[in-house]
């Protein structure tokens, strides 16, 4: 058996650089990739270094002020707070998984409508596209006049059919459930034109064969379309969470500070702003931020393993 | 479509003489779902829109209107609103700000970004990739404190400069994650048979792949423009008084005693309009941008 020699012909055997030119080529890797990979050091990585260590102190008040460290203590308290920690962790949680569930179920709706070209095909794409782009602030006003209790137009719809007028934003209990079907009106857009495109992308044989052999439609469904539409159905799911844990200008617009007065949609977000920003609180708010970062890494973990099982 | 139907065994017909009566009476479960994917559309299209047009319909009528529940839909318009928003409450200024600090913050990300995005797809960097997308996972506030620390100590709160990077930080994954989806499927063989006829590397970059990647560049540019515009946390805390982008400037409207419903909705159709205008041209744009690599591993 004989072996043959090769040298790994890689840029490191090239000749060594004449000129500025020659050896931007050689190294157009890093050259390329680094204006961006600093700036990502610099306006992020060292700032979320930052935020670790101010976890691990009890900064308060000014971040000029000088602070001790106290090790772990942030985290203990803010983990046996069970006053606004544990609430808002509860409401994120409610806020994601609400909007979450019904998003993908109507975006699956709407895109399986739209699948099939029709005429007047535009006007619903431009219909889906305006709540997707619209600035989310001013789409909490919007809501914020839609239903106030007094003058707002639900409530006028509800008279009409004879419901009682309801509290929604203005209550304790209505507020949150309010917020999420603002979420679903804005984002349900963007679900749809995911799976939209998951949808056209799909080849129509396996579809076709099914109903060959006579499958129904809600069959063809469930046991072809939907399994072949997993990794794309993912996605959507990470996309939208990544963004939903992360809600806050609708809510900060139709409650203002603290999630309203008894903190109704105070999720994580908001009340990590509002220590940060409010109270002043640096070190607790460090704390609540590094736990929440943890909480969405470890989600993204789950979803992104699930969608590597759902491609193979 | 119809052909399939056909029982295996039957014999061969002309498809136009098939296609023909099947045209006229398509089966009632077909005839049903037709009806249905109308009246199911018409009822989202409805729904999408119905709060928008609220929303416009009360930036024209006057706050004793907005309050008067026989003026719901039939009123007399105004442009008394937006007037007040425009002169008082000086928001040229505002408009000039928030299309100030979107326009820089796309340019310089598409400047870093690009490049980048280039490097990572061709080089298969994997790892500096996951570094920059965590950007997008990040919570926002998070950054804020140590930002918000260390630029009050360079005296940069309230200047453009501080806005702007700060809106980089949305805007350079974003670009950089669309982007690498976009040179990922751009085919090699372009850029070596240019290195081939004597264009260094780099040279192939900026004369063959740049010039075909506008399409990328512009998807990536408009989302992040609009991204940039919508963007409120961040101008939330480090705006100045001079510096205020639109979204923070609505709340002028909104005070603990009372809010000017009025001219609040006007300031909200303010921000909202020129972003649907630029969404409504660049449709394609952005739904592919909003749907890149979701189709693919």
């Amino acid at each position: 058996m004989s072996v043959s020699v090769k040298t790994p012909a890689g840029r490191r055997s090239a000749p060594p650089p004449r000129s500025f030119s020659d050896w931007a080529n050689q190294h157009r890797k890093w050259l390329f990739a680094a204006p961006a990979m600093i700036f990502v050091g610099l306006l992020i990585i060292f700032p979320l270094a930052w935020t670790v260590y101010l976890s691990l102190t009890d900064s308060h008040g000014s971040v000029r002020a000088p602070s001790d460290f106290i090790g772990l203590n942030n985290y203990v308290t803010v983990l046996s707070d069970t006053d606004r920690f544990w609430p808002a962790v509860g409401r994120t949680a409610y806020f994601t998984f609400t909007a979450l569930a019904v998003e993908m179920v109507l975006g699956m709706i709407i895109a399986l409508l739209l699948w099939r070209p029709f005429r007047g095909e535009k006007w619903v794409r431009v219909a889906i596209l305006l709540p997707l782009v619209a600035t989310p602030v001013a789409v909490g006003m919007m809501w914020r006049l839609i239903f106030d209790p007094n003058i707002g137009f639900a409530n006028q719809m509800l008279g009409w059919v004879g419901i009682p007028p309801q509290p929604w934003l203005s209550g304790q209990y209505t507020a949150l459930p309010t917020t999420i079907f603002m979420d679903i009106w804005q984002w349900t857009p963007m679900v749809v034109l995911i799976l939209l495109a998951g949808l056209t992308s799909l080849s129509d044989e396996p579809d076709e064969a099914a109903r060959v052999d006579g499958a129904s439609a809600r069959q063809r469904f469930f046991y072809i379309t939907l399994p072949l539409m997993m990794p794309t159905v993912i996605v959507a799911i990470l996309l939208r969470s990544i963004d939903a844990l992360k809600t806050f200008d609708i809510l900060y617009a139709t409650k203002g500070k603290g999630g309203g007065s008894f903190h109704e949609v105070e999720t994580l977000n908001v009340y990590a702003y509002g220590l940060s920003f409010d109270y002043n609180e640096y070190g607790v708010a460090s704390a609540v931020l590094i736990i929440f970062f943890l909480i969405i890494i470890a989600f993204m973990w789950v979803l992104t393993r699930r969608r590597k099982g759902a491609q193979q | 479509m119809s052909n399939a139907l056909l029982p295996a065994g039957s014999t061969r017909v002309d498809p136009q003489a098939a296609a023909a009566p099947a045209r006229r009476r398509k089966p009632l479960s077909v005839r049903a779902y037709t009806w249905f994917r109308v009246g199911a559309l018409i009822v989202v299209v409805l729904a999408l829109l119905a709060p928008l047009a609220w929303l416009f319909a009360s930036s024209l009528k006057t706050n004793v209107d907005i309050y008067d529940a026989s003026k719901t839909i039939v009123f007399t318009p105004t442009l008394e609103n937006y007037v007040n928003v425009i002169t008082r409450n000086n928001y040229f200024v505002y408009i000039f700000n928030s299309f100030w600090v979107a326009l820089v913050s796309t340019v310089l990300s598409l400047l870093l970004g690009v490049p980048a995005a280039y490097a990572m797809s061709r080089f298969t960097m994997h790892r500096s990739a996951l570094v920059v997308l965590m950007a997008r996972v990040i919570p926002g506030i998070s950054l804020l404190v140590p930002w918000y620390y260390v630029f009050s100590n360079m005296r940069m709160v309230g200047g453009f400069t501080v806005l702007i990077l700060s809106h980089m930080f949305v805007a350079l994954p974003l670009i950089v994650y669309i982007m690498m989806s976009y040179f990922d499927s751009m085919p090699l063989e372009l850029e070596e048979s240019a290195q081939v006829d004597g264009l260094t590397p780099i040279g192939a970059f900026q004369k063959i792949t740049l010039p075909l990647s506008v399409g990328g560049m512009a998807t990536s540019g408009i989302l992040a423009f609009i991204f940039s515009w919508n963007n409120f946390m961040f101008a939330l805390v480090l705006s100045g008084a001079h510096t205020k982008t639109l979204p923070v400037a609505i709340f002028d409207f909104v005070s603990y005693a009372s809010i000017d419903w009025g001219g609040l909705m006007a300031a909200a159709t303010v921000v909202t309009v020129p972003i649907m205008v630029i969404a409504l041209f660049t449709q394609k744009y952005i739904v592919s941008g909003m749907t890149a690599g979701a189709t693919k591993g």
